[in-house]
């Protein structure tokens, strides 16, 4: 297919439409607005439905209705409208519902504001809403991505039958690049589980209650199982120049394309500096991590935020080396010249690495 | 010996046993003379009858009836508290062919979920809803219910509801019937016999309604709750039959079952391959790969101005001319806090190079549409990279930087000239098309032609590009002169 | 339940119009069927039942098969209702 220039969130839409997404259900916010608008236009054309939902609320709630009725369904909103959301993400893990939230996010906390930040990740990766569950969550940090990440969610959420969150920032929602989209529409089949309204499927329920604690207990444990699963099969990251780095910035999203012209940069200084970027912010890509602990002397995370994944990188290196960070937050955006100065700073300080026997745990 | 048949017996659209606890395999959870019992009898009685019981799909949320799944043999879904009206919205417009009811208590609906419910009647959709009201939260222990009557003890109105504190009982009929989807709105009770009979024949019009897809229906079902009342299941119905009507008359408060039209049919899917011509992707066949220039380019473009001057559109003209020929390309809106006052700004990309940030804080090209954005930018302008400014000359008080290309051009007069003062930016192309070589006019005249859908609107840009052209050429050539 | 089709056969009246069932193990002893019979031919048994309630009994004679007591029953299936097959065809 030819490539076109089309904004992050509108290629969304086309991507759902490719992927046999047939339902939309969302309501109004920026910077996410224009993922409404699109599927507003395409739902209806192409065999779909799209409602604007009474709030955010109701949207995931529909979402949920559609999937169980066995058809891929999104939705999509930014930070206060993912929040309001979240109550709905726990009953659809709970309910093993398959389908695609996007979220744009925006500054906060509160009304914030609607620039860009990165302060959505720990509503997301680490859960927002109640109960022992997980949801998927993937980082695109270009418009193709926004593209092939959001076919990739569909799929992924119909394999580990769970809600996939899109996560972007406004920058990648609201910028265009040229995309390539598949060719092909999904061919989407109605799933054995589902509550659809005919003979065949008639005893199907779907439901997140189990009121006997043995019950509950033994659905939570299968849960479980299923995002170890995900752990195991499902990371996605991208390396850049990181193998043999002494300073491996982590990053995802538009930052992450700030620190690979950063990288660029000082490895053109003749400086070890390389880039981990997280594709999937859960399942997180730790024995990466782990492993480039081996080689490197130092990590920096740079976020859009006072720090929320760092937390994450932190966990994964288990004390192994130390992590720095440099984020901007509210709707500032960390410039190449403050990443390099950051990564420079951090270089200077941290001792070159002495490769000794150490221990590895799990 | 007298032949006998049976004129009532239990609905086949229940199960035959109930997959809960233990033994209690054969009865429902509900407390002796709850009026669930009464309302699942006459639903199940009404599919059966109507002959949908393989299509339907009930939804059950949060309350004493979220277990209805126990006991309706057909499809369920189970949903959060309040929200049954918005999941059934979904699941009928998923499968229209579907018969989806929306089984709610007074909690559920008309507190949590008056959002939902009055949404989903306002558009219309075609889902029936039974509303059982007994006004308390029967699940939660006897809770204040929207519903519950002024006076009336609960455990959390202890002294008895006062209405300055916690309003009056909700009225959900009289509220429902203010919109105007509604097809059949009825209120029925469970207080005698005689009007339990009558609220059979209720249930089955609400259902039929969708069958025949007319629209939206509800069914408030006046109920008893013997249990947190503390009265016996006989003295609960009497209660119901005197008390409560009395608060929530009973009575059909919308019924256009007779002149409502059946809701169109949805939409068919247009055939697969239809899909991505609908959503404008073209085929790359034909398509022939743009020769790339022989020398690697980077061009960093910030372009700025108000909001207005066709800012955003010019950085887009840029991005598509750029892929038209070849190259790796990135727009960037400027979006943000300075968003909604008033000034504009994008970052454009252009390249041989895979553009790893499509942010520019160090432009090698600068479109300033107007002063204070040539003065926000120009510090920021790499040496040896150009600057463009709409206006006559470089304003006092700016300091002409000596280490880039500085041009003042007044575009928007140019525009004004060609009849249109908002071509200005299209203007400021040409004369960058012209100074930089930035771009073959064959690209630009196909981004152009992509961008732009009013004939009009482009014969103007063609216009606009040619003046920017000659402007900036004759500019060069007075720089020339003197130089010379 | 033979025992009860049997003695619906009265031999001055003939048959009684209906018949009815209770199914007392399901029955919840709520009382409102028996409040619902307006011949008086449903009352709570004196005995308890597994769950530990008063089921309905129908006394054995006299239904007519009007089906109040389904109505007013709210178990789906503690009553089952007869009529007299001549009855339900007229």
């Amino acid at each position: 297919m030819k490539p076109q220039l089309i904004k992050g969130n509108e290629a969304v839409v086309k991507a759902a439409v490719l992927a046999g997404c047939r339902a939309y259900y969302g309501y109004p916010i920026t910077p996410a607005s224009e993922i409404a608008e699109a599927a507003a236009y395409y739902f209806q054309q192409t065999g779909g439905h799209f409602i604007q939902a009474e709030s955010e609320v109701a949207s995931v709630n529909m979402l949920y209705g559609a999937a169980s009725a066995g058809v891929r369904a999104m939705t999509a909103s930014s930070g206060p409208g993912i929040s309001l959301m979240q109550e709905g993400v726990s009953y659809l893990a709970g309910a093993e519902l398959p389908c695609v939230i996007v979220d744009i996010t925006r500054g906060g906390p509160g009304l914030g504001n609607i620039a860009p930040e990165q302060s959505d990740y720990r509503q997301v990766v680490k859960i927002g809403g109640h109960g022992c569950y997980r949801v998927l969550v993937l980082a695109p940090n270009s418009v193709q991505e926004m593209a092939d990440l959001t076919t990739l969610a569909f799929d992924l959420a119909d394999e580990y039958l769970t809600p996939v969150f899109v996560m972007a920032d406004g920058f990648i929602g609201q910028m265009m690049e040229p995309v390539t989209f598949a060719s092909e529409v999904r061919k989407v089949t109605t799933p054995d589980w589902a509550v659809d309204g005919t003979a065949e499927r008639r005893k199907n329920l779907v439901a997140s209650i189990r009121i006997e604690a043995d019950d509950l207990e033994k659905h939570i444990l299968h849960l479980d199982a299923k995002y170890k699963r995900a752990e195991r099969e499902a990371v996605r990251y991208e390396a850049f120049m990181a193998e043999d780095a002494d300073l491996v910035l982590v990053a995802y999203g538009i930052v992450s394309r700030i620190c690979k012209s950063v990288v660029e940069q000082l490895r053109g200084e003749g400086l070890k500096a390389g880039l981990l970027r997280p594709i999937t912010l859960y399942p997180f890509p730790e024995a990466k991590i782990r492993q480039l602990a081996r080689t490197a002397s130092v990590f920096g995370c740079v976020e859009m935020s006072t720090g929320q994944m760092i937390e994450d990188v932190r966990l994964s290196l288990e004390g192994r080396k130390p992590v720095e960070f440099y984020g901007r937050c509210g709707g500032n955006i960390p410039s190449e010249e403050e990443v390099l100065r950051f990564a420079r700073e951090v270089l200077k300080r941290s001792t070159p690495v002495v490769v000794s026997e150490e221990v590895v745990h799990g | 010996m007298a032949e006998y048949k049976i004129l009532h017996d239990k609905s086949n659209c229940f199960y035959e046993t109930y997959e809960r606890k233990g033994e209690l395999r054969n009865q429902t959870h509900y407390c002796p003379g709850c009026g669930h019992g009464n309302a699942h009898k006459l639903i199940a009685q009404a599919i059966e009858q109507l002959g949908i019981q393989d299509r339907t799909i009930t939804v059950s949320p949060v309350g004493c009836g979220v277990f209805a799944y126990y006991y309706l043999d057909t499809g369920n879904i189970q949903a959060a508290h309040g929200r049954a009206a918005a999941v059934a919205t979904a699941a009928k417009r998923s499968r229209p062919d579907s018969i989806v009811i929306s089984y709610q208590g007074d909690g559920d609906l008309a507190a949590i979920g008056t959002a939902e419910i009055l949404h989903a009647a306002n558009r219309g959709e075609n889902i029936t809803v039974f509303f059982v009201n007994n006004g308390i939260y029967g699940m939660t222990g006897g809770q204040l219910a929207p519903t519950t009557p002024v006076g009336a003890k609960s455990t959390t109105s202890p002294f008895g509801r006062d209405a300055h504190n916690d309003g009056y009982p909700i009225k959900v009929c009289e509220l429902l019937s203010a919109l105007e989807a509604p097809v059949y709105l009825e209120r029925v009770a469970l207080g005698t016999t005689k009007q339990i009979m009558a609220a059979s024949r209720a249930v089955k019009k609400a259902l039929e309604n969708q069958v025949k897809g007319l629209g939206f229906s509800l069914v408030e079902i006046l109920s008893p709750c013997p249990t947190i009342w503390k009265l016996s299941p006989v003295a609960a119905q009497e209660r119901v039959r005197d008390e409560m009507a009395a608060i929530f008359p009973i009575g059909v408060y919308r019924d256009r079952t007779r002149e409502a039209q059946p809701y169109p049919a949805p939409k068919p899917a247009p055939p697969a391959e239809q899909i991505p011509a609908i959503l404008g992707i073209e085929s790359a066949e034909g398509v022939i790969e743009a020769a790339k220039p022989d020398r690697p380019v980077d061009w960093r473009i910030r372009v700025a101005g108000f909001g207005g001057q066709g800012v955003l559109m010019l950085g887009e003209v840029l991005a598509e001319a750029g892929l038209e020929a070849g190259l790796e390309v990135s727009w960037l809106p400027s979006y943000g806090p300075e968003m909604r006052s008033g000034t504009s700004n994008c970052h454009v990309r252009v390249g041989t190079h895979p553009i790893a940030s499509p942010l520019v804080t160090k432009p090698n090209v600068l479109l300033a549409l107007n002063e204070p954005s040539l003065k926000k930018f120009l510090p920021t302008v790499e040496p040896g990279g150009w600057v463009l400014y709409n206006g006559e000359s470089i304003p006092e008080g700016i300091q002409v930087r000596g280490d880039v290309n500085m041009q003042a051009i007044p575009f928007t007069q140019l525009a004004d000239e060609l009849g249109e003062a908002k071509a200005g930016n299209i203007v400021s192309l040409g004369a960058l098309l012209e100074l930089t070589g930035m771009l073959r006019q064959e690209a630009v005249d196909h981004a152009l032609a992509h961008l732009v859908k009013s004939t009009r609107w482009l014969e103007i840009d063609r216009q606009a590009l040619k003046a920017g052209r000659r402007a900036a050429h004759a500019r060069e050539a007075e720089r020339a002169e003197v130089c010379q | 339940m033979a025992e009860q089709a049997q003695s619906a056969m009265r031999p001055d009246k003939g048959p009684d119009k209906g018949m009815v069932e209770i199914d007392t193990s399901e029955c919840k002893g709520c009382g409102l069927c028996v409040a619902a019979c307006n011949i008086g031919v449903l009352s709570l048994a004196g005995w308890l039942n597994h769950q530990g309630y008063h089921p309905a009994e129908y006394s054995g004679q006299g239904c007519n098969g009007c089906g109040l007591c389904f109505y007013a029953c709210p178990e789906p299936g503690a009553i089952r209702v007869y009529k007299l097959a001549a009855a339900a065809a007229a």
